[in-house]
C-alpha cells in the first residue's frame, strides 16, 4: 500500500473528490459511446493516425476549447472566493492551486494550443501548400503537447497540483517549499508540451519560407502567415531556454542539484531571470497570430486591402528582436541597480512603438472601409480599445520607478488580462467564427455570435477595471483573501459580476456552435464572406489535398484579384497529387511521453525506463521505415472536386 | 587554371589553421587568465563563422539571406540573453 500512498492528494476537499468522480465518469461515458456506436477503428484511422493539417489544426482547437472551460472555470473559482471578504469558499491551498493551474492551463494549453489550431489550419491553405513541410512531425506536436495538457491535468486528483504560481519562482518552488510532486507535474508536463511547440516552430518556419505556391514572394504572403513565420521565428528561439529552464528545475527538484536553491552557489532569481526570457518573447508568441488574425478580418470586413502592409511586416519583425531585450521589466523589483531597470524601461517602451504603429495600420484600413459587422469584425473592433488600454497600463507598468508601487498587486492582472483577452482570446474567438466554415463547411449563427461578443467583452472590462482600482489601493495579486476593512469588497465583487458575464458569453458560443450545427445552411458556397486570401480560393470542405492545382500567385491579395481584378489562380491542368501516408508513431511515441512524464513526476525508475526504451524504438523505427507516401491519380482528383462542386 | 583553383577555400583553411595557432598560444605562452579566456572565445566564433560561411556552403545556396539572418538572429539573442543576464543578476548589483 505504501507504493500507492503517493498518489494520494495532500489536500483533498469535496471538489476534489467530486471531480474525481466526474472525471472517471467522462472518461466511462467516452470509452463506451466509443464502443456503442463502434468508432473505435474510425478514431484510429481517421483523427488518432492523421498526419493532415487541416485536422490537427481541429484536434488542437478542440483539446484548445476544452482546456479553456477547465482554465475558466478556475477563473470562476477564484473570483467567487474573493467576490466577499473573509469566504471561506476555498482555503489558501486550494486557492495557490487554482490560481497556478488557472495561469498553466490558460497559457500554455489553452492560447498557445489556440494559434498553432489556426495556424495549422489556415497557414498552408493561405501560400498554396498541400500540408505542412513535415507532416508527421506535426502530429507529433500535437499528441506531445496533448499529452502534457493531459497529464498536467491530472495533477488535480492525483498527487495535488502545483501550487506557486504559474511563473512557480523558486525557492518557493523547490522541495523545501513545495513538498508534494504538485511542480514536478509543472516542469515535467510543460517541457512535454514545450518539446511540441519547438516542433511546430521549426516545421512552419520551414513551410512558409519553402512551400509556398509559384509567385508568392515574401512581400506578397497574407498577413496572417506573416505573423505565423514571425511568431514561429520567436518560438524556435525562445522555447530552449524554457526547456533548459525546466531540466534544471526538475534536476533540482528530483536529483538533488542546487541551480536554483539560495545556498550553495545556486541562485533563486535565476529561475525568474530564464523563465522571463522565455517568458516575454512568449507573450509575443500569443499576440502576433492574433494581430495577424485581425489583419485579416479588418481588411476583409472594410473591403480594403490592409494599410501599411510593409509597416505592418516591419512591426512584426522589431517585435521579433525587441521581444528578447525587455524581460527584466517582469522583476524590476527584485534589487538591482537603477542602470539595469532603466536600461530595461526603454526598451520596453520602444516595443510599444511598433505595436502602436500596427494598431494605426488597422485604423487607417478602417478608414473610409464599407464596414460590414460581422461577428469577426466585432471581435476586432471590440478589441482595439481594449487592447489600447491594457496596452498603455503597460506602460505604466513599464516605468520602473513607477512599477514598485504597481508591482504585484491587482493592477498588474488588470493590465496582463486587459492585453491578453483581447489580444488572444478575442482574436481567437474572431478567427473562430471567420474560418469556422472553412472547417466545418457552415457558419455560426451571427445573431447569437453577436450576443456572445456582447457579453464577452462587456464581461472583460466589469470583470478586469475595477480591479486597477483595488490595485492601486493596495490589493495584492495571489491573496485567497482579505478583510472587510480594506475595502476591497465592492471591487470584487463587481469583477465577480464581470466574470459571471464573460462565463454566460463562453455558454453561449456554446450553444451558438450546438445550435449552428443542427440548423446552419451547409449551402453556403466556398467564399461565404467574400475575402480575399488563398485560402477561400479552394472548395468547401477542403479536399485532403487542399488545391486541385497549386496556385499562381501575383500579389498579395491574390483571391481578391482573381475575383475581381482579372488575375489568373488556376491553369486547369491537373497533375497527380503526392500526399503523406498516415501513422500511428507520433501518438504512440507521445502516449509513451505522457508514461514517461508520470513516471518521473512520481520517481518510478522503472517506468521512466521503459518508456524511454520506447521512445528510442520508435525514433530507431522512424529511422529504417520505408514511407513514400501514396499518389492520387488525376481521374481521382476530378471525380473528388465535381463531386465538391455540387456534382456536375 | 584560375578558375579552376579553389582559392577561396584554401585561404579559408589557411586562416583556420591561423586561428588555430592563435589560439594554442593561450597555452603556451604566460598571460593573464582573462585574457586568455578573451583570445578563446574570440578565435572559437569566428572558427565557428569560418566553417559555417566557407566549408559548410552557406553562402552558395539561394536561401543564403535567410540562412544568414538565421544566424545572425540566433547570434543576437544568445548574445543579448547571456550578457542581460549578467546585467541584471551580477553586474547590476556593483
Amino acid at each position: 500500500m505504501e507504493f500507492f500512498e503517493r498518489f494520494a492528494i495532500p489536500h483533498p476537499s469535496p471538489i476534489i473528490y467530486a471531480s474525481m468522480v466526474a472525471i472517471g465518469i467522462t472518461l466511462l461515458a467516452i470509452v463506451a459511446g466509443l464502443t456503442f456506436f463502434k468508432k473505435w477503428g474510425y478514431l484510429w484511422r481517421e483523427w488518432l493516425t492523421t498526419v493532415d493539417h487541416k485536422r490537427i489544426g481541429i484536434m488542437y482547437l478542440i483539446s484548445a476549447l476544452l482546456m479553456l472551460f477547465r482554465g475558466g472555470v478556475d477563473a470562476l473559482m477564484m473570483r467567487a472566493q474573493l467576490a466577499t471578504p473573509d469566504a471561506q469558499l476555498l482555503d489558501s491551498q486550494h486557492y495557490n492551486e487554482i490560481f497556478t493551474t488557472h495561469g498553466v492551463v490558460m497559457i500554455i494549453f489553452m492560447a498557445m494550443a489556440f494559434i498553432i489550431a489556426l495556424m495549422n489550419f489556415v497557414v498552408p491553405l493561405q501560400i498554396g501548400a498541400r500540408d505542412v513541410a513535415f507532416p508527421r512531425l506535426n502530429a507529433l506536436s500535437f499528441w506531445l503537447y496533448f499529452m502534457g495538457a493531459m497529464l498536467f491535468n491530472l495533477s488535480f486528483v492525483i498527487g495535488g497540483s502545483p501550487s506557486s504560481g504559474w511563473t512557480s519562482y523558486f525557492p518557493l518552488a523547490g522541495n523545501e517549499f513545495s513538498p508534494s510532486v504538485g511542480t514536478n507535474y509543472y516542469m515535467i508536463a510543460i517541457q512535454i508540451a514545450g518539446i511540441g511547440t519547438l516542433i511546430t516552430g521549426i516545421n512552419f518556419i520551414v513551410t512558409i519560407l519553402k512551400m509556398r505556391a509559384p509567385g508568392m514572394k515574401l512581400m506578397k504572403m497574407p498577413m496572417f502567415t506573416w505573423s505565423a513565420l514571425i511568431t514561429n521565428l520567436i518560438i524556435t528561439f525562445a522555447f530552449p531556454v524554457l526547456t533548459v529552464a525546466l531540466a534544471m528545475g526538475t534536476m533540482d527538484r528530483l536529483f538533488g542539484t542546487q541551480f536554483f536553491t539560495t545556498g550553495n552557489g545556486g541562485m533563486d532569481m535565476l529561475w525568474a531571470n530564464l523563465f522571463w526570457v522565455w517568458g516575454h518573447p512568449e507573450v509575443y508568441i500569443l499576440v502576433l497570430p492574433a494581430f495577424g488574425v485581425y489583419s485579416e478580418i479588418i481588411s476583409t470586413f472594410a473591403r480594403r486591402n490592409l494599410y501599411g502592409y510593409k509597416s505592418m511586416v516591419a512591426s512584426m519583425v522589431i517585435i521579433s528582436v525587441l521581444s528578447f531585450v525587455v524581460w527584466v521589466h517582469h522583476f524590476f523589483t527584485m534589487g538591482q541597480g537603477a542602470m539595469v531597470n532603466s536600461i530595461f524601461s526603454i526598451t520596453t517602451m520602444a516595443i510599444a512603438v511598433p505595436t502602436g504603429i500596427k494598431i494605426f495600420n488597422w485604423l487607417f484600413t478602417l478608414y473610409k472601409g464599407s464596414i460590414r459587422f460581422t461577428v469577426p469584425m466585432m471581435y476586432s473592433l471590440g478589441f482595439l480599445p481594449i487592447f489600447t488600454i491594457g496596452g498603455v497600463t503597460g506602460v505604466m507598468l513599464g516605468m520602473s520607478a513607477a512599477d514598485y508601487q504597481y508591482h504585484n498587486t491587482m493592477f498588474l492582472v488588470a493590465h496582463f488580462h486587459l492585453v491578453i483577452i483581447p489580444g488572444v482570446v478575442f482574436a481567437m474567438l474572431a478567427g473562430l467564427t471567420y474560418w469556422w466554415p472553412k472547417m466545418f463547411g457552415f457558419m455560426l449563427n451571427e445573431r447569437i455570435g453577436k450576443w456572445a461578443f456582447w457579453f464577452i467583452s462587456i464581461g472583460t472590462c466589469v470583470a478586469f477595471f475595477p480591479m486597477f482600482i483595488s490595485g492601486l489601493d493596495g490589493q495584492a495579486r495571489r491573496m485567497y483573501t482579505y478583510s472587510e476593512s480594506t475595502g476591497f469588497g465592492f471591487w470584487n465583487m463587481l469583477s465577480f459580476a464581470g466574470a459571471v458575464m464573460l462565463a454566460i458569453g463562453f455558454i453561449i458560443i456554446v450553444y451558438n456552435i450546438y445550435y449552428s450545427t443542427r440548423y446552419a445552411s451547409r449551402d453556403i458556397g466556398s467564399d461565404p464572406w467574400d475575402a480575399r486570401s488563398l485560402e477561400w480560393a479552394t472548395s468547401t470542405p477542403v479536399p485532403e489535398y487542399n488545391f486541385a492545382e497549386v496556385p499562381q500567385v501575383n500579389s498579395s491579395e491574390a483571391f481578391w484579384d482573381s475575383k475581381y481584378n482579372g488575375h489568373k489562380l488556376f491553369s486547369g491542368k491537373l497533375k497527380e497529387i503526392h500526399m503523406p501516408n498516415n501513422s500511428g508513431v507520433p501518438f504512440i511515441m507521445s502516449s509513451l511521453f505522457f508514461v514517461l512524464g508520470f513516471s518521473f513526476i512520481f520517481s518510478i525508475w522503472i517506468g521512466v525506463a521503459i518508456a524511454l526504451l520506447g521512445i528510442v524504438a520508435c525514433l530507431v523505427h522512424r529511422s529504417f521505415e520505408q514511407d513514400h507516401g501514396y499518389h492520387i491519380p488525376v481521374e481521382e482528383i476530378e471525380k473528388t472536386e465535381s463531386e465538391l462542386r455540387g456534382g456536375k | 587554371m584560375k578558375e579552376l583553383f579553389p582559392l577561396k577555400q584554401v585561404m579559408g583553411f589557411v586562416f583556420s589553421l591561423v586561428l588555430t595557432a592563435v589560439a594554442l598560444l593561450v597555452y603556451f605562452v604566460d598571460m593573464s587568465f582573462a585574457l586568455g579566456m578573451t583570445i578563446l572565445l574570440v578565435t572559437a566564433f569566428v572558427q565557428a563563422m569560418l566553417q559555417l560561411m566557407v566549408f559548410m556552403h552557406a553562402r552558395e545556396s539561394e536561401d543564403s539571406g535567410l540562412i544568414l539572418s538565421n544566424v545572425y538572429y540566433g547570434v543576437f539573442i544568445a548574445v543579448v540573453t547571456v550578457f542581460g543576464s549578467l546585467l541584471a543578476l551580477i553586474w547590476g548589483y556593483m
